[in-house]
C-alpha cells in the first residue's frame, strides 16, 4: 500500500550532516584553517569579496571553507550575508591615482613616468606543475626595485588626456546620485554607473567569455590595455556629523583602462575612447574582462550600431549575476511534479487524437 | 550567525520591509501590474522561493499562522526548508491545515479547500512576465502591457490550435486580470486559475531573481484567455484520489513499478488527509471555470 | 534627549509597522472598507493618531512627503516627520511618493499629484487624506477588492471629489491612490475602484 511522502524535515537534516561530514573530509589530515586560506589562496578569497561585493578577507575565507572551495556557492553566503548589513552611508570616490601601486604594467608605451612594475604575476612563468609544492617549498626573497615613496605614478589615461587624445573621463555630477543596483531594481536603459556595477559584481567567467567574443568580431573594439594597477588604495567617509572627510582603511583593488579605437564626428575630433574595469582584492582577468564588456556596452552612447551579444545592455546585465544564474538553474532541481502531470496529460491527450487520426486515415 | 538573535524578527530588516510594503500597496492598487522592487539577496538561492520569501517576511507579524506548501504539499523539502526559516527567524506558529492558516506561501498550487476573506496567499513566481517567452526584452514587453498591446499572446494561443488542436499550454496559463493586464499566475497548473476569479483571500506574487511584485485584490475578476471557438478548459482528471477517494481534485501520478504502473493520490496533502480523517466529510464545491 | 510625548514614535518600531502596514494593506485591498486603527501616536497637530502611524510605517529616506497648507504650516509637523522617518520633504504634490493633506475641502485636484507613467504607474503619489468622517453610505463603488457594490464616503471632501475620482479611474492604470484617516478609522480607494453612483460632495 503506497503512504504519501513524509520525512522531508529528516531528510533534510541528514542530508546537511553528511555535507559536514564530507566538509571535513579524510579526518587523520588536518583541518584546513580560515586563516590559511585568506593568506594561501588569496585569489579565491579575492574572487569572492568582488563577485560577494563584500570587502572582508575573513568572511571571504570563511566562506569558501564552508563552501567546499565551491567560489560560486562562497559568493552567495557572503551577499546573503552582505544583504542584512545596515548602511550608515556612502565613502567619497576613492582615487586610485594615490594608490600604493604593486603591479603597474601599460602595453601602450614603453617606459612611461612611475615605469612599468610586474609584481606578483604569473605572467611569464611556465606552467609546470612543480613537485616541490606539494609540501613546504622555500620562499625566495624577491627583489625590490627601488622606487621613490613618493614617485608620481599618473594613469596612462591621462597622458594621453593632456594631448586630447582620448575622450575625457566623465565627471561626476554632484546632485546626481550614483545608481545602485542592489537598492534600486535595475531598468533599461541603464546609464553607466549601474553598468559598471553590475559588471563589477558580475561573473568573471561571463564577462572572460563575452570580452572574448569582442576580440573575435562580435562587437569588435580595438582595444590596447593602456594600464593594468593592482594595490591598495585608500576609502574616505564623511560623516554627516562631523562634515569632513575621515580615513575608513585601506582596500586592494584592481583597475584596467582599456584604450580602444573611435574615428571620430563632425562634431569631435578623432580621439581614442575608453573601456573601464574595476574589481576588489587582485582580479585582473576580471579587470580586463569588464573593461572590454564596458567600453563595448557604450555602443548606444556612442553611436555604433549593436549588432553583438556584449553590446546588448539588457541581455548582458540581466545574466552577469551568478548568484541569480546558478538560482535559477539549481532551481531545476526543485519538484516540479504538478506542472509536470499537468504536460504528461496534454501529451498523453494528444498522442490519444494523434493515433485515432492515423488509424481513421489507414482505414479510409 | 545561525542564531535567530543576529536578525530582525522575520530576518528583513525593516526598511527593506518598508520598501517592499509600499510595492504591495501599489500592486494591490494596479491588480496584474508587475511593481519593480529592489528584492534583496536572501539567504536561498534565487529561483526558490525568494520573492515569495520577501512577501511573506514583509506581511507576516506574530500573530498569524503560516502555511508553506510546495506541489500542494507541505512535506516537500524546499516546503519543509522554508517553514523552518520563518519558525527560526520569526518564531511564528506554522500549521499544515488550510482553514487555520492566516498566511500560505505556495509554490505551484492554490489549496483545494477554497479560501476565506482575510486570508492571504502569497506566490513564488520564478518568471513574472507572461509575454517573456514570445518577447525576451523587458523594455519591449513593458511597453506591451502599458499599451494592453497584446496581440503577441493571442496569437501564440492561436498558433498552438492550428498546430496541436488545443491550446498547449498547461500551467502558468495566462489569465486577464480586471479586463487590463494579461498576467501569469506563476507556475500553477491551469487546473487552479478558476480559484483565482473572485477568491476572497488576499493574492500576493512575489518573484525575487526578477524583482518584482504583483497582487491580485479580494473579489477580481481573473479569466484565463481563451477564444470563441476554443473556451478555456479545466484539466480534468478521469479517476479520483486512491488514498481518499476525492474527485474534481489536482492529482499525482506516482510511479510505483517499472511496468508501467502508477497511482493517482491528491497533490493537496492537507485536504487528502483531511478526508481521511474524517471521511464522511463533504467535499467543498469546486467553481466551475469561469468563460 | 527627553522626547516629549508630541514627539515619541513606535514604542515598538517593528511590531507597530507591521500592525499599521497590515491595517493599510486590508483597507487598500478592500476599496471603501472602514477599519478600526489602534494607533496610540500622539503627533504635533494636525497630524492624527492614525496618518502619522502610516507615515511612519510606509516612509523612510527613500521616499518623498508633500504636506498641504495647514500641515506645511506647523513646524512641528516637518520635524516630526524628518526625525521619525528621514523622508525628504517636498515643496512640489507631483513630486511626493506620500502626500498629507489635513484640509480635505481644499486639497489641490488628484490629477496635480504624481500619476505614474504607462510603463510604470506605480511612480505616483498615495494621499493619505484627514477627514472628520467615514461611512459606509453615499457614493457606491464597484471593482477589485468589492464583492458587488461598497458604499463609502469621506467628508468634507471637495465639491467636484466624485468627478475627480471618475477621471482619476479613466487615467488607469496611472492614477493615484487614497488613504482616508479619521482619528480612529482608516479606508483606502485605490486607483482600482470605479465610482459608479451617489450624491455630489458637500464640502464644509
Amino acid at each position: 500500500m503506497y503512504v504519501a511522502v513524509k520525512g522531508g524535515e529528516a531528510a533534510i537534516a541528514a542530508a546537511h550532516a553528511l555535507l559536514d561530514k564530507e566538509r571535513r573530509g579524510e579526518p587523520a589530515i588536518p583541518e584546513l584553517t580560515t586563516d590559511q586560506i585568506r593568506e594561501q589562496l588569496a585569489l579565491a578569497v579575492d574572487r569572492v569579496m568582488c563577485e560577494g561585493s563584500l570587502y572582508d578577507r575573513d568572511l571571504a575565507a570563511l566562506a569558501i571553507k564552508q563552501a567546499r572551495g565551491d567560489l560560486i556557492e562562497a559568493i552567495f553566503l557572503v551577499r546573503a550575508y552582505r544583504s542584512t548589513l545596515p548602511r550608515f552611508g556612502y565613502a567619497t570616490p576613492i582615487d586610485t591615482g594615490s594608490m600604493t601601486i604593486r603591479r603597474r604594467i601599460s602595453a601602450t608605451f614603453k617606459d612611461l613616468p612611475g615605469g612599468q612594475v610586474l609584481g606578483p604575476t604569473f605572467d611569464y612563468t611556465h606552467r609546470l606543475l612543480d613537485d616541490r609544492r606539494h609540501g613546504a617549498a622555500p620562499v625566495v626573497q624577491p627583489l625590490r626595485k627601488a622606487v621613490e615613496d613618493d614617485a608620481a605614478v599618473p594613469h596612462v589615461s591621462d597622458l594621453l588626456g593632456e594631448q586630447g587624445l582620448i575622450e575625457p573621463n566623465p565627471r561626476a555630477v554632484n546632485d546626481e546620485a550614483v545608481g545602485d543596483l542592489t537598492r534600486d531594481p535595475l531598468s533599461f536603459p541603464a546609464d553607466r554607473d549601474l553598468r559598471l556595477q553590475s559588471l563589477s559584481r558580475g561573473d568573471e567567467g561571463l564577462l572572460l567569455a563575452l570580452g572574448y567574443s569582442t576580440q573575435r568580431g562580435y562587437g569588435r573594439t580595438h582595444p590596447f590595455a593602456g594600464e593594468i594597477r593592482m594595490g591598495p588604495v585608500e576609502v574616505h567617509f564623511v560623516p554627516e556629523e562631523l562634515g569632513f572627510e575621515v580615513s575608513l582603511g585601506t582596500i586592494l583593488v584592481t583597475e584596467c583602462e582599456m584604450v580602444n579605437q573611435f574615428k571620430g564626428s563632425a562634431e569631435s575630433p578623432p580621439q581614442f575612447t575608453r573601456g573601464y574595469g574595476l574589481t576588489f582584492g587582485h582580479c585582473e582577468r576580471k579587470a580586463m574582462s569588464m573593461a572590454l564588456v564596458d567600453r563595448a556596452l557604450r555602443a548606444r552612447e556612442l553611436g555604433e550600431e549593436v549588432v553583438a551579444p556584449a553590446q546588448d545592455e539588457e541581455f548582458v546585465l540581466s545574466h552577469t549575476d551568478n548568484v541569480q544564474a546558478t538560482g535559477f538553474v539549481e532551481h531545476l532541481k526543485l519538484p516540479h511534479y504538478v506542472d509536470f502531470q499537468a504536460e504528461l496529460q496534454l501529451v498523453r491527450q494528444m498522442r490519444c487524437e494523434w493515433e485515432a487520426a492515423n488509424r481513421k486515415e489507414a482505414a479510409e | 550567525m545561525s542564531d535567530a538573535a543576529h536578525y530582525n524578527f522575520a530576518y528583513l530588516d525593516e526598511q527593506t520591509k518598508r520598501m517592499i510594503r509600499r510595492a504591495l500597496l501599489k500592486a494591490v492598487a494596479i491588480p496584474g501590474y508587475q511593481v519593480p522592487f529592489a528584492s534583496r539577496e536572501m539567504p536561498m538561492p534565487y529561483g526558490w522561493g525568494t520573492g515569495g520569501v520577501q512577501v511573506t517576511a514583509s506581511v507576516l507579524g506574530p500573530d498569524d499562522i503560516l502555511k508553506v506548501i510546495d506541489q500542494g504539499a507541505d512535506d516537500t523539502t524546499n516546503a519543509v526548508s522554508i517553514r523552518k526559516f520563518f519558525e527560526r527567524t520569526a518564531g511564528i506558529a506554522t500549521t499544515t491545515h488550510t482553514r487555520d492558516a492566516t498566511v500560505i506561501q505556495t509554490r505551484h498550487r492554490i489549496p483545494e479547500a477554497p479560501l476565506k476573506e482575510g486570508q492571504i496567499l502569497v506566490y513564488q513566481v520564478p518568471i513574472p512576465e507572461p509575454l517573456r517567452f514570445l518577447e525576451p526584452r523587458e523594455t519591449e514587453t513593458r511597453r506591451q502591457h502599458a499599451l494592453e498591446d497584446y496581440g503577441l499572446m493571442h496569437v501564440k494561443l492561436y498558433e498552438d490550435i492550428a498546430r496541436h488542436g488545443h491550446i498547449a499550454t498547461t500551467y502558468a496559463y495566462p489569465v486577464k486580470v480586471d479586463d487590463r493586464y494579461i498576467m501569469d499566475p506563476s507556475p500553477t497548473p491551469k487546473f487552479d486559475n478558476p480559484k483565482m476569479d473572485m477568491c476572497p483571500a488576499l493574492q500576493l506574487f512575489g518573484a525575487g531573481r526578477e524583482k518584482r511584485i504583483y497582487a491580485l485584490p479580494p473579489y477580481t475578476k481573473v479569466v484565463s484567455l481563451d477564444f470563441e471557438d476554443h473556451p478555456f478548459e479545466r484539466t480534468k482528471f478521469d479517476r479520483g484520489c486512491e488514498l481518499c477517494g476525492a474527485e474534481g481534485i489536482y492529482l499525482d501520478e506516482v510511479v510505483t513499478d517499472d511496468r508501467g504502473g502508477c497511482m493517482y493520490v491528491c497533490s493537496d496533502t492537507d485536504y487528502c488527509e483531511g478526508r481521511r480523517a474524517a471521511p464522511h466529510a463533504a467535499a467543498p464545491p469546486i467553481r466551475e471555470a469561469r468563460r | 534627549m527627553a522626547l516629549s510625548a508630541a514627539q515619541r514614535g513606535f514604542d515598538d518600531a517593528v511590531r507597530e509597522s507591521q500592525r499599521t502596514f497590515r491595517l493599510v494593506l486590508d483597507a487598500m485591498a478592500h476599496a471603501g472598507r472602514i477599519l478600526r486603527s489602534d494607533a496610540t501616536l500622539a503627533p504635533p497637530p494636525p497630524l492624527l493618531s492614525t496618518s502619522a502611524s502610516i507615515i511612519l510605517a510606509l516612509a523612510d529616506f527613500e521616499t518623498a512627503i508633500w504636506l498641504d497648507e495647514p500641515a506645511a504650516d506647523c513646524p512641528a509637523v516637518a520635524d516630526f516627520l524628518r526625525f521619525h522617518t528621514g523622508a525628504r520633504l517636498v515643496r512640489a504634490c507631483r513630486d511626493a511618493d506620500f502626500a498629507i493633506i489635513a484640509a480635505p475641502a481644499r486639497m489641490p485636484p488628484l490629477a496635480s499629484f504624481a500619476q505614474g507613467t504607462p510603463e510604470y504607474p506605480d511612480r505616483s503619489t498615495t494621499l493619505i487624506v484627514q477627514v472628520e468622517a467615514l461611512a459606509g453610505v453615499g457614493w457606491q463603488f464597484r471593482g477589485p477588492g468589492i464583492q458587488d457594490s461598497a458604499h463609502f464616503s469621506a467628508t468634507p471632501m471637495p465639491l467636484d471629489f466624485p468627478q475627480q475620482l471618475l477621471e482619476n479611474r479613466a487615467r488607469f492604470p496611472r492614477g493615484v491612490d487614497l488613504v482616508f484617516a479619521t482619528s480612529t478609522e482608516i479606508a483606502a480607494l485605490p486607483r482600482s475602484a470605479r465610482i459608479t453612483a451617489g450624491p455630489a460632495c458637500t464640502s464644509r
